[in-house]
């Protein structure tokens, strides 16, 4: 129930529409409730007695009632159409600003699909399942108990009746669920597993198709639809139990009321107050349906809990998670220079983890150098970067920035000073102007031109139809490779960082715009650091030292020529890339 | 490669019932087929089940007007005659509830069975579909036909039109019943119900609108959403927190607006219908109650007689049965538009023409047998190619691997051609590699060896043999594949690599790994070949998984291999220790390779280079760089690859 308790809390301002809801539909039901009664005198005072003066006093007020009934009713519905709907709207955005302050490692934990199903299908789920909730779960137990006390203040005698029918139903539906939620909770769960399959199928269509493997796929498939096709059909078939029981326990009650309602009305002559007349058994009659149509609500509105429980619980996941980089009590607003040091720093992604992924890393980085950094696949290159914009928060040791633990600086003021060019790099939605502007809002077209041109970026801009109001897709689809990642250089540029870091960011950019890259980098940047992590030797040869990575460790620390002569790796790599009799051309 | 990008189905236009086909239901009806006589069942079990509802009210009208009152004026009361009238109502009462709950299961049986026919079907289709579907549609589209759309048929089936169908019983049920009871009344409900279904279709059409709209702003929202996930990191690196929150509360509060006019009006369409129930309750009392004290005399199809109070009695029950069958029609008719436009989305995507293959030359294994080469069901590294001829016989052509172009001519559109005139030779054992910028044609040349796409113009013969001549899966089983964007599936190491062949051992997986260099690290995962591989978080880098397909692919043990860019993202120095494994795989094999990194392509026998569509130069890496044309300028930079 804690779960349901956590999304709660999101209703905030329209805690006012939730109350009223129940409100509205109370009024509701109680003149569901009266009327019956009315109808009751309109039948026996009115038709049975033959005076069309109460048929029409009667008829007038029953019309009245109505009119306030569906006043009510609509205003119950407005009031639970708005309470869920806007309880949904602030799920999705208390989910929304929380992702937006996760720090790496909380992003790391949550896949983008995961993120994006609980931010949609799964708060639309709980959305449906509130709203039916606030309507039922009021209506049915006033529902019950204003039928109740209507029945017993008729006669109670054959009120009785209830309390012998009741207990079946409640048996009988109790049973059903218990055997039918446990499967459906399996049945979602198999759910996700289909659409993983299809995902799956679909994305690697070459593969499978490559390895005539379309008909391995298709049995691993029939499994699972199997799977949800037995389950659902169980619990269905459960639920189908629903309807025939309600109709059982109905039937039953009429027929005992029939019986016992007969003999009391003949007893009594037809009298409502001594005995019992055909209007009140009529009314009781009503009555019956009215409280074991309430009972079924209550069944249901448990179903609904339940069919919204696995929903609810990613939500409050997601809404749990809570960042674990926080900002110092007395932050620290200005960064003074870009150098940069690590002392006795250890780092992993996971508590749990058994392997470091840094290792022991004591370094110093003066301002305005520029430094390469270079080591194979799973060396933790980027992960030694990502130190120092505190993307990740250091396992154990300290990283300085301009002479300040990294942890004492506001957040906000230390990623602006230190621009980052992720490996994995997007480019959104929007014209080429608006993805730069992301750098510096308030850049002025002179300056967006300057980053450009420094990023070798201006020149194939220019060449857009619309230059720097070309439209990019989503995810930078209709920009080739190197366009992108020249692009995302002046992104970052436009925050006129102290440090830049580029993280393997010219792998798709040839080799000789790379270097023109570099040199204007290190014309026009002087002051600032420049990180440049690269698979290319040509990427790093010239910078001010290079720093080789293997294993989590630092390997060697050095300039070009220093390291072609002591260290293994460089050599090695340097040699897999056979550089040297193309140098001249490169630099031609 | 063009990917079209296309705006979800689901949320393209207005679902209006009169532009769905006409076929459609039919359609959907036809997979009913299979299940007419439970069909039969149900529609009897129904119909048992509404009598049994109706008949509560022709019982009121005997239990008051045959009984009670009759029994008032008695002298002594003798109930057994009520007694009987009460045993014979528990017959058919007994029968209603038996009848509703073999139904309810009957049609869990029934929907559930056809969903999962539409389901597996579906799935079967799309494995038929030729790449170029896959090409032309983004797989959230695909996708949804499997969630969105069959779930709103599943909706339907499973709860609309059961209801619908004994709400129409009912409806049935309760005319007759009224007309035995009254004709005069009768009249009145009849004229009463045009207004109670205008109102209906009122605020179906309003809550209709609004629904639309709140489908579309939820695809808007659904759209920001995935795009901001995506690029999460970027947005932090940016620190732009705030501004994305800003873009997402516009279209956040777009959708709670629209969703909560849809549900407002949805959500009052059952008391407004009720309440006309309360309308036509009075009105019948009125006019019954007139009738009856003016002593009009009643006519029904039981005769004609007084308008007593039993008959006024029961009719009022029997209107309130009236009123629900009717709302509950109109608050399903959403749900059938959705589902009946989901229906005609899958189908839609059932008739996609299938990837065709008239291909008869099909591919065996061979092995010595006394002093000739024989046809064998077992695995030996002796390929045939078993060509069968009009005449009845049957040649063998042994597999060389020799595949040759001539004046190929090809578009992904018939108005643009990504290659021209392209002929080229790749003799048995050679290595041959493609280079060029994106977008030359290299891959293409890939897609068409394999039949992923199919030649406009040339021909392209497989050892002599046109490769259309060649049975697709036998072509593809002969050709290996390492592809640029490694696909794993979710599973074990094990059975990733065991993907390639599905009956080699344990043994020939762990060779096949040791061969791609990828043995080592498995073998340092906490479970080695068991570790399980998942989307995300399962700590594998890009280029390990690389590792994993190019094992996968030697585990295949093909012919013929084809790698695309197969070690892009491997760093240079592994890819050098790779490059060993991969030497050994490519060892007497033909093999076409693509990359973008030249120290991979180095020592191919034949170099091509292509530039838009067409080969501009051929030879060896030192033949080519001695011609200081283009492969020299790529080779030395001067040109962007990607």
């Amino acid at each position: 129930m804690t779960v349901y308790k956590k999304l709660l809390r999101s209703l905030r301002e329209f805690k006012k529409p939730t109350f009223k809801t129940p409100m509205y539909v109370s009024f509701e039901v109680a003149l569901e409730v009266i009327i019956p009664f009315m109808m009751a005198i309109l039948i026996d005072y009115g038709i049975d007695d033959g005076n069309l003066l109460v048929v029409v006093q009667m008829g007038v007020a029953l019309l009245f009632s109505a009119l306030i009934s569906i006043v009510f009713g609509a205003l119950a519905g407005r009031n639970a159409a708005i309470a869920s709907a806007g309880f949904a709207k602030n799920l999705r955005k208390d989910m929304f600003y929380n992702v937006q302050d996760f720090s790496f490692a909380n992003l790391d934990k949550f896949s983008t699909s995961s993120v994006i199903t609980r931010l949609t299908t799964d708060v639309t789920n709980v959305q449906n399942s509130f709203q039916m909730v606030l309507r039922m779960a009021s209506k049915a137990p006033i529902m019950l108990v204003f039928s109740l006390f209507a029945a017993f203040s008729i006669n109670h005698e054959l009120s009785l009746i209830f309390l012998a029918v009741m207990p079946v139903l409640a048996v009988g539906l109790f049973f059903i669920i218990k055997h039918a939620f446990p499967i459906f909770r399996r049945v979602f769960k198999t759910y996700d597993k289909l659409n993983r399959v299809v995902q799956e199928n679909l994305r690697g269509m070459r593969v499978v198709k490559s390895f005539i493997r379309e008909d391995h796929e298709l049995d691993k498939f029939k499994v699972i639809s199997k799977e949800i096709h037995d389950d659902f059909s169980q619990a269905e078939k459960t639920l189908a139990f629903n309807m025939p029981l309600m109709q059982f326990t109905i039937y039953a009650a009429l027929l005992l009321l029939a019986w016992f309602g007969a003999r009391m009305i003949v007893v009594s002559g037809n009298d409502p107050i001594t005995g019992l007349s055909t209007g009140q058994l009529m009314s009781l009659i009503t009555y019956t349906m009215q409280i074991l149509m309430s009972l079924m609500m209550l069944s249901f509105v448990l179903v609904m809990i339940i069919i919204a429980r696995a929903s609810s619980e990613r939500i409050a996941e997601l809404l749990d998670e809570t960042s674990d980089l926080h900002d110092p009590d007395d932050p620290v607003m200005t960064v003074a220079d870009g150098s940069i040091r690590f002392e006795n720093v250890f780092f992993e992604y996971f508590a749990s983890s058994e392997k470091w992924v840094l290792k022991d890393i004591d370094l110093t980085i003066h301002s305005g150098e520029t430094i390469g950094i270079l080591g194979g696949t799973g060396s933790s290159k980027t992960s030694l970067v990502q130190l120092i914009p505190r993307l990740y928060d250091v396992t154990k040791g300290t990283v300085f920035v301009g002479g300040v633990n990294v942890r004492n600086y506001d957040l906000k003021t230390l990623r602006n000073e230190v621009a980052m060019v992720l490996q994995k790099n997007v480019l959104f939605s929007g014209t080429v102007k608006e993805n730069l502007l992301w750098g510096n809002e308030h850049a002025t077209d002179q300056e967006i031109i300057d980053a450009c041109k420094l990023a070798q970026a201006h020149q194939f801009i220019e060449q857009f139809p619309d230059g720097y109001d070309h439209r990019i897709e989503q995810g930078g689809a209709n920009v080739s490779g190197g366009q992108k990642q020249r692009l995302t250089i002046a992104r970052a540029l436009l925050k006129k960082p102290k440090i830049l870091i580029l993280d393997d960011s010219t792998s798709a950019v040839d080799t000789k715009t790379d270097a023109k890259l570099r040199k204007a980098l290190k014309n026009h940047l002087p002051e600032t650091t420049k990180l440049i992590i690269a698979q290319r030797v040509a990427s790093v040869e010239d910078a001010d030292r290079i720093i080789v990575m293997d294993d989590g460790k630092i390997d060697a620390i050095g300039t070009h020529q220093e390291l072609l002569q002591s260290n293994l790796i460089y050599q090695e790599v340097y040699q897999s890339q056979e550089k040297g009799e193309t140098d001249d051309d490169i630099h031609a | 490669m063009t990917f079209m990008r296309r705006i979800p189905s689901n949320i393209k236009g207005k679902p209006k019932l009169s532009q769905i086909k006409p076929d459609t239901f039919k359609r959907l009806l036809s997979y009913l087929k299979p299940y007419r006589f439970r069909l039969s069942f149900v529609l009897v079990s129904i119909i048992v089940s509404a009598i049994a509802n109706a008949s509560t009210a022709i019982f009121l009208r005997v239990l008051i007007d045959d009984h009670i009152t009759p029994l008032l004026i008695q002298a002594s009361a003798n109930f057994s005659g009520l007694r009987n009238v009460l045993l014979i109502m528990a017959g058919i009462y007994l029968s209603g509830v038996l009848a509703a709950l073999s139904y309810n299961r009957l049609m869990v049986v029934i929907s559930q069975g056809i969903l999962k026919h539409i389901r597996d079907q579906v799935f079967e289709h799309v494995q038929k579909l030729p790449i170029r579907y896959f090409d032309t549609h983004s797989h959230g589209d695909t996708m949804s036909h499997f969630t969105n759309d069959i779930d709103a048929m599943r909706m339907m089936l499973s709860q609309s039109l059961p209801a619908i169908f004994s709400s129409m019983i009912s409806l049935v049920a309760v005319i007759s019943a009224m007309l035995f009871l009254s004709f005069w009344l009768s009249i009145l409900v009849f004229a009463f119900v045009f207004v109670v279904l205008y109102v209906a279709r009122k605020i179906a059409g309003k809550s209709g609108t609004y629904f639309i709209k709140q489908q579309k702003s939820l695809g808007h929202v659904n759209g920001y959403v995935e795009e901001m996930i995506q690029g999460q990191k970027v947005i932090k690196v940016f620190t732009h927190e705030d501004k994305v929150k800003e873009e997402f509360n516009i279209r956040n509060e777009e959708l709670a607006l629209n969703a909560t006019e849809a549900n407002t009006y949805a959500n009052v369409l059952m008391p407004i219908m009720n309440s006309l129930g309360y309308v036509l309750y009075v009105m019948l009392a009125l006019v019954g109650g007139v009738l009856s004290i003016m002593g009009i005399v009643n006519i029904s199809l039981a005769g004609t007689g007084l308008m007593t109070l039993g008959v006024i009695a029961s009719f009022l029950q029997l209107s309130r049965n009236f009123i629900q069958p009717i709302a509950q029609v109109s608050q399903q008719i959403n749900a059938i538009i959705l589902a009946l436009a989901g229906a005609e989305r899958v189908f839609e995507l059932l008739d996609e023409e299938v990837e065709q293959d008239q291909g008869y030359v099909s591919l065996v294994n061979m092995k010595q047998e006394n002093d000739h080469m024989a046809e064998c069901g077992e695995r030996t590294h002796c390929w045939a190619w078993k060509h069968p001829h009009k005449d009845g016989t049957l040649t063998y052509t042994q597999l060389k691997g020799d595949v040759r172009l001539f004046d190929v001519d090809f578009g992904y559109d018939k108005d643009t051609l990504v290659l021209h005139d392209v002929s080229f030779y790749a003799k048995p054992g050679q290595k041959v590699a493609l280079v060029g910028a994106t977008g030359a044609g290299k891959t293409t040349i890939t897609n068409l060896l394999n039949r992923f796409y199919d030649i406009a113009q040339g021909k392209i013969r497989y050892d002599g043999i046109n490769i259309t001549k060649i049975k697709k899966s036998d072509l593809r089983r002969s050709l290996g594949m390492v592809l640029q964007d490694v696909h794993l599936f979710t599973g074990t190491v094990m059975e990733n690599i065991r993907y390639g062949r599905l009956d080699a051992t344990d043994e020939e997986c762990i060779e096949a790994a040791k061969l791609a260099n990828a043995d080592g690290f498995i073998n340092m995962l906490q479970d080695g070949y068991q570790t399980v591989i998942s989307g995300s978080g399962d700590g594998l880098s890009q280029g390990q998984r690389q590792l994993i397909s190019i094992a996968r692919a030697a585990v295949a043990d093909p012919p013929v291999m084809i790698l695309d860019e197969a070690t892009s993202s491997i760093d240079t120095r592994t890819e050098a220790i790779v490059q060993k494994g991969m030497d050994s795989l490519m060892k007497d094999r033909t093999v076409f390779v693509i990359a973008h990194r030249l120290s991979t392509v180095k020592n191919a026998d034949v170099i091509m280079v292509l530039d838009q569509g067409r080969i501009i130069e051929r030879g060896n890496h030192d033949e080519l760089v001695a011609q200081k044309g283009h492969y020299h300028k790529l080779y030395t930079g001067v040109y962007e690859l990607e």
